[in-house]
């Protein structure tokens, strides 16, 4: 493959032809980020309250309700990408294959965490 | 994993010389200069040369060729055209990446403290080892390259506003100022091609009569190659050629954005 020589190690295994998707999904979910972040303090403020029945009461809405998943999707995309460009950053080899399995894990598991709560209010009894 | 320190036989002793100005010296100013031999075994460390200043040309250049040639002769550095135009002198002075021969010692305070191109393997002294970014500059085809034949018996034409697109890019050097102040090509410099290289490609993007743009642009669609730039603008603030290769990259961001719809 090449890897005898300065050129050949340079031109390696090719382009991935990887890598604008990542970049623009990490635009997108940032200006959905900057969009739900700020209805979401916008809404906490107006809300009578901070108590647990206020809260709950307002989420239960699926004009708050709705909102509130696609925050929860846009923030846990957003850090997975972003988080995954650290990874690649820093790490080599196989540790790096292990930090993007345990990323991928725990973004899977905590935004469906997340999706369950908001959905068990929202269609709670 | 990425080296945050350094191994052991790079570090930096503290048994550097000490050159004192010559007697009768007013206007004495201190250099102090990495320095490393391949072949002593030895640690790197710093050498400290006084010169008088009155009695030196203007520029950084201008005290290191004074060293060589009056104090110093095992001093090693590379110089030629001590204009700005060759690139030849790039190296870290006074904690910026620059050129021997464009930067004024006036302009610096203090002791002016001189070391190679970081994270470059040094081949000796302020000399770095440009292999791996010369393989990188091939990699880019930087040429013109067209499926339509040349013009026969005329030269390739091109408006006087096409031309203009090359303005701020052409006048690349490739001195590797911007390259080796990038953190992500401190990280990564095996995949990365880094601002000089992006720019030089970014050149042939632009240029109105090449015609491989596609091409080009997949051999740059890559996690690394092009996407380990995360605009840290390192690069723009050190050229000293003043161009702004991060506008160069965004430029390339934004094609590749263009052409996947």
């Amino acid at each position: 493959m090449g890897a005898g020589t300065d050129l050949g190690r340079v031109r390696g295994l090719g382009a991935a032809k990887d890598g604008v998707h990542h970049w623009w999904l990490q635009r997108v979910t940032a200006v959905g980020n900057l969009v739900l972040v700020l209805w979401f303090i916008g809404s906490l403020v107006r809300l009578p309250s901070l108590d647990y029945s206020s809260v709950v009461l307002w989420l239960r809405q699926p004009v708050a309700a709705v909102p509130m998943l696609l925050l929860i999707l846009s923030v846990f995309w957003h850090f997975r990408l972003g988080v995954q460009v650290l990874v690649e950053d820093y790490l080599h080899g196989a540790s790096r294959v292990l930090a993007m399995l345990a990323l991928n894990f725990y973004v899977l598991a905590g935004a469906a965490a997340a999706v369950f709560a908001v959905l068990k209010i929202a269609l709670g009894a | 994993m990425a080296e945050f320190s350094l191994p052991a036989n790079s570090k930096i002793s503290s048994a550097g010389k000490r050159y004192p100005a010559p007697a009768g010296a007013k206007n004495v100013k201190a250099f102090k200069i990495y320095r490393w031999n391949p072949d002593d075994g030895a640690n790197p460390r710093y050498d400290t040369y006084e010169l008088d200043i009155d009695d030196t040309g203007p520029m950084v250049l201008d005290a290191l060729i004074k060293i060589k040639s009056e104090v110093d002769s095992t001093l090693t550095f590379r110089r030629s055209c001590r204009e700005g135009i060759c690139g030849s002198c790039s190296m870290n002075i006074d904690g910026t990446n620059t050129l021997a021969c464009t930067q004024a010692i006036c302009d610096i305070k203090g002791e002016v403290r001189i070391t190679p191109l970081p994270h470059m393997e040094v081949v000796k002294d302020l000399v770095p080892d440009f292999k791996h970014f010369y393989a990188q500059y091939a990699s880019i085809k930087p040429w013109l390259q067209t499926v339509t034949p040349a013009p026969s018996g005329e030269e390739r034409v091109q408006s006087v506003e096409e031309r203009a697109k090359l303005d701020g890019l052409y006048e690349c050097i490739l001195c590797a100022c911007c390259s080796t102040s990038c953190p992500s090509y401190w990280w990564n410099s095996d995949k990365f091609l880094g601002p000089a290289i992006l720019l030089q490609a970014y050149r042939w993007l632009a240029d109105s009569r090449d015609e491989m743009t596609g091409e080009r642009l997949d051999a740059l669609e890559d996690p690394f190659r092009l996407y380990r730039c995360h605009t840290i603008m390192n690069c723009s603030n050190v050229c000293p050629k003043g161009l702004n290769p991060a506008k160069a990259i965004a430029e390339i961001k934004i094609m590749m954005v263009e052409r996947a719809g």
